[in-house]
C-alpha cells in the first residue's frame, strides 16, 4: 500500500511533476488497514497535512468497506479503483456510485494479476498501472520507471509485465466505454 | 541530481556524502530507515573507510561516537523519542567534552503514554544539553543540513542535532536534489579534530573539574554557541555558493514585509502555515511567517529583528513544557524583551495530530482579530478531556487516564486514521 503511493510519486516525478507521498502512520501491525497518500502537482508541495478531501481513491482491501467509511472526503466525480473480482455492484456500491461518471469508476483483479506475473498476491504495481491508464494521468513507461526504481530482475521484470496487462486492460475497457457513449 | 526518494533516505546518502568514518546506531522508528539506508551502503562498499557498530543500546550508541569522535573519526549517529531519552548522560558528555558528532533526531512524542508518531518534545527536551539544534523544513532541507552540521560540528568541536520531523519527512517521498561527491568534497574538507587521543602523542580527555574550573569550561561551550551564530549564517552562504540553493541559516522569513502577524515555528509545519498565509495575504490579511532554523543556539537578534515591526506574533510549536506553556515561545518572548508586540503560544501536532490548513484558518484569523488566550491547544477534543476530569470528580479510583480515553474515543480512533 505505502509502496504503492510512493510508486505513484516516482511516476509523477518521472513525468517532471511534483509528487509527495506519505503513509498514514497508523499502526504497524501486519493486517492492520493502513492509509497511504499521495499529492501530485505542478508546483512544490509545501502542504504536510494528511490528504482529506481525495480526487482519486485506490481501494486494495475491499473487505475494508464493510469496516470503515474509506469514501470519507472523496470529491465528487472522483475516480475510484477498486481491487477486487466483483463489480461495483456486486460489492453493494451501485447506489453510492449511481451519479458518478462511468469513466471515473474501475474495478480490477489486481491480486490475479500479481499472482499471474509475480508469483505472489501482490496487488500494488497493477492497481498503480490500472490507476494511470484510468486517470490518464501517467503513461505506462513512468510507471516501469517506478518500478525498476523499487525492484530489480526477475521481480521488477514480472511487475512490468503485470503493470502492462493491467494498463492495457484499463485502457481496453476505457474505449469500450467511450465506444458505448458514442453510440447511445 | 534531482531524485524522487524518501526523506530517510535522502538523509542516508547525503550523510555517505559526507564521508563518514564511524556510524553506530540502535534502531527506533522513526529513525530506523536512515541507519539502514547507510548500513546497507556500508556494506555494499558504496561507503568506504567507514566501520558501522551495531551496538545494543542507543546508550551504548551515544558512548561509542563519543569514543570514536574522540580518537578522531568522523562520527554520525540517529536516534528519536525514547532512544533519545536513554542516551541523555552520554549526550550531555559529547557536549561536554566538546566532540564534534552528528545526529539525527527523527523527531517523536516522548512517552507514557507511549506514541510513535511525530512532534518535538524529544530534541527540544535536550534543549540545555549543550548540543546544536537545527530544525529542517523539507527533506531537501534535512539533506543540506546534515552536510552543514558536519563542517559547523568540526569547525567548532561542538555535536550538532539535526532535528526532521518523524513520518512527516523521514517517510516522505518527494523530490531532492542530491549533490555529487566532488561538490560536498569541496565543502567539506576532511576532519582535522582540535582533540585527538592519539598513542604518538597522548592526552586525556574527560578530566574531572572542581568548582575552580567548571563555570570556564561551561563558559567556553556558551561561547562556542554564541560562535555558532555568527558560523552557521556563513556556512548558509558558503553552501549556496557551492550547491546553489538557500538551505540552513539561522532563521527564514517568509512573506514579512508589511506583516502585522507573524506566525513563528520551526520543521516541516512550516510548510502548511505557508499555504495558510499565502491564502490570507490573498484576502488581503497582512500576515507572515518566521522560521526558526537554529533552535539552539537561539538567535535573539535575528529573531527581534524579524519581529520589531509585528502587531503581534503567534508561536506554533509541537511540544510544551507541562506546568507553563511554550517553549520556543519563551525563547520569542525573550528576543522580544522591550518592545511592545502581543504574543500568543499555540501548542499543536502533539503525539502526531494533524494540523490542517483548515485549522490554521480558524486559528489565524482568530489571532489577527486578538481573539485568542494566551495559550491555546490547537483542536483539542474539550468533551474527551471533560469527560475524564468528571470521571475523576466522581470516582477516587477512576482508573488509568490513557485507558479511559481511548475506551471513550472508541472505534472513532480507528475512524481517524481511514
Amino acid at each position: 500500500m505505502v509502496t504503492a503511493a510512493e510508486m505513484l510519486s516516482i511516476a509523477a516525478f518521472e513525468e517532471g511533476h511534483h509528487a509527495q507521498a506519505f503513509p498514514s502512520f497508523g499502526s504497524e501491525r501486519t493486517g492492520a488497514p493502513v492509509v497511504a497518500f499521495c499529492r501530485i502537482s505542478d508546483h512544490e508541495i509545501r502542504l504536510r497535512e494528511p490528504i482529506m478531501n481525495p480526487d482519486a481513491l485506490i481501494i486494495q482491501d475491499p473487505t475494508l468497506l464493510r469496516q470503515v467509511d474509506v469514501f470519507a472526503g472523496l470529491k465528487k466525480d472522483g475516480f475510484i479503483l477498486i481491487n477486487t473480482k466483483n463489480t461495483f455492484e456486486e460489492l453493494g456500491l451501485e447506489d453510492y456510485v449511481r451519479d458518478w461518471p462511468a469513466n471515473r469508476l474501475c474495478t480490477l483483479a489486481a491480486i490475479d494479476l500479481g499472482l499471474k506475473h509475480v508469483g505472489r498476491p501482490v496487488p500494488n504495481v497493477p492497481l498503480l498501472a490500472g490507476f494511470a491508464a484510468l486517470s490518464g494521468k501517467l503513461e505506462l513507461e513512468s510507471v516501469c520507471k517506478a518500478i525498476n526504481a523499487k525492484f530489480s530482475g526477475k521481480v521488477a521484470q514480472g511487475n512490468i509485465a503485470a503493470a502492462t496487462e493491467a494498463f492495457n486492460l484499463v485502457l481496453a475497457r476505457a474505449k469500450d466505454l467511450s465506444k458505448e457513449a458514442a453510440n447511445a | 541530481m534531482l531524485k524522487q526518494i524518501e526523506g530517510s533516505h535522502a538523509v542516508a546518502e547525503a550523510v555517505a556524502l559526507c564521508r563518514p568514518e564511524v556510524i553506530c546506531a540502535y534502531p527506533i522508528s522513526p529513525q530506523t530507515h536512515i541507519v539502514e539506508g547507510i548500513g546497507e551502503m556500508v556494506k555494499s562498499g558504496e561507503v568506504k573507510n567507514c566501520e558501522f557498530i551495531n551496538v545494543e543500546s542507543e546508550f551504548a550508541a551515544m558512548s561509542v561516537a563519543i569514543g570514536s569522535s574522540a580518537a578522531g573519526a568522523r562520527t554520525y549517529t540517529a536516534t528519536a523519542s525514547q532512544g533519545l531519552l536513554f542516551m541523555v548522560e552520554a549526550v550531555y558528555n559529547a557536549s561536554g567534552l566538546g566532540l564534534p558528532i552528528v545526529m539525527t533526531v527523527a523527531n517523536r512524542a516522548i512517552g507514557a503514554p507511549i506514541n510513535i508518531w511525530n512532534d518535538h518534545s524529544d530534541s527540544i527536551s535536550q534543549r540545555d544539553s549543550g548540543w546544536i539544534q537545527l530544525f529542517a523544513e523539507t527533506n531537501q532541507e534535512a539533506l543540506d543540513l546534515h552536510i552543514q552540521a558536519f563542517k559547523l560540528a568540526e569547525e567548532l568541536s561542538l555535536p550538532v542535532m539535526v532535528c526532521m520531523d518523524g513520518f512527516i519527512l523521514t517517510h516522505a517521498y518527494e523530490r531532492v536534489d542530491m549533490p555529487t561527491q566532488e561538490q560536498v568534497d569541496a565543502f567539506l574538507p576532511p576532519y582535522e579534530p582540535r582533540q585527538v587521543l592519539d598513542p604518538a602523542d597522548p592526552v586525556s580527555i574527560g578530566a574531572m573539574v572542581g568548582p575552580e574550573a567548571f563555570a570556564e569550561v561551561r563558559y567556553l561551550e556558551h561561547e562556542k554557541q554564541m560562535r555558532a551564530l555568527e558560523l552557521i549564517p556563513r556556512i548558509a552562504d558558503e553552501f549556496k555558493a557551492g550547491f546553489g540553493r538557500d538551505s540552513g541559516g539561522l532563521v527564514r522569513g517568509y512573506r514579512l514585509d508589511d506583516a502585522e502577524t507573524v506566525i513563528v515555528a520551526m520543521g516541516s509545519l512550516l510548510g502548511t502555515i505557508k499555504d495558510t498565509v499565502d491564502e490570507m495575504r490573498a484576502a488581503g490579511v497582512k500576515i507572515g511567517v518566521l522560521g526558526v532554523i537554529s533552535f539552539r543556539p537561539f538567535p535573539l537578534a535575528e529573531v527581534r529583528a524579524a519581529l520589531k515591526g509585528a502587531k503581534r506574533v503567534v508561536v506554533v510549536e509541537k511540544t510544551f513544557a507541562v506546568g507553563i506553556g511554550g517553549i520556543l515561545a519563551t525563547d520569542i518572548r525573550t528576543a522580544m524583551d522591550g518592545i511592545s508586540i502581543l504574543d500568543y503560544t499555540v501548542v499543536a501536532g502533539l503525539g502526531g495530530r494533524p494540523i490542517t490548513k483548515k485549522s490554521l484558518h480558524a486559528l489565524f484569523d482568530k489571532a489577527v482579530h486578538d481573539d485568542l488566550p494566551a495559550l491555546t491547544f490547537l483542536d483539542l477534543d474539550w468533551n474527551i478531556v471533560n469527560k475524564q476530569l468528571e470521571r475523576e470528580r466522581q470516582k477516587r479510583r477512576s482508573g488509568p487516564v490513557a485507558e479511559n480515553i481511548l475506551r471513550d474515543v472508541g472505534s472513532s480512533h480507528v475512524a481517524q486514521h481511514s
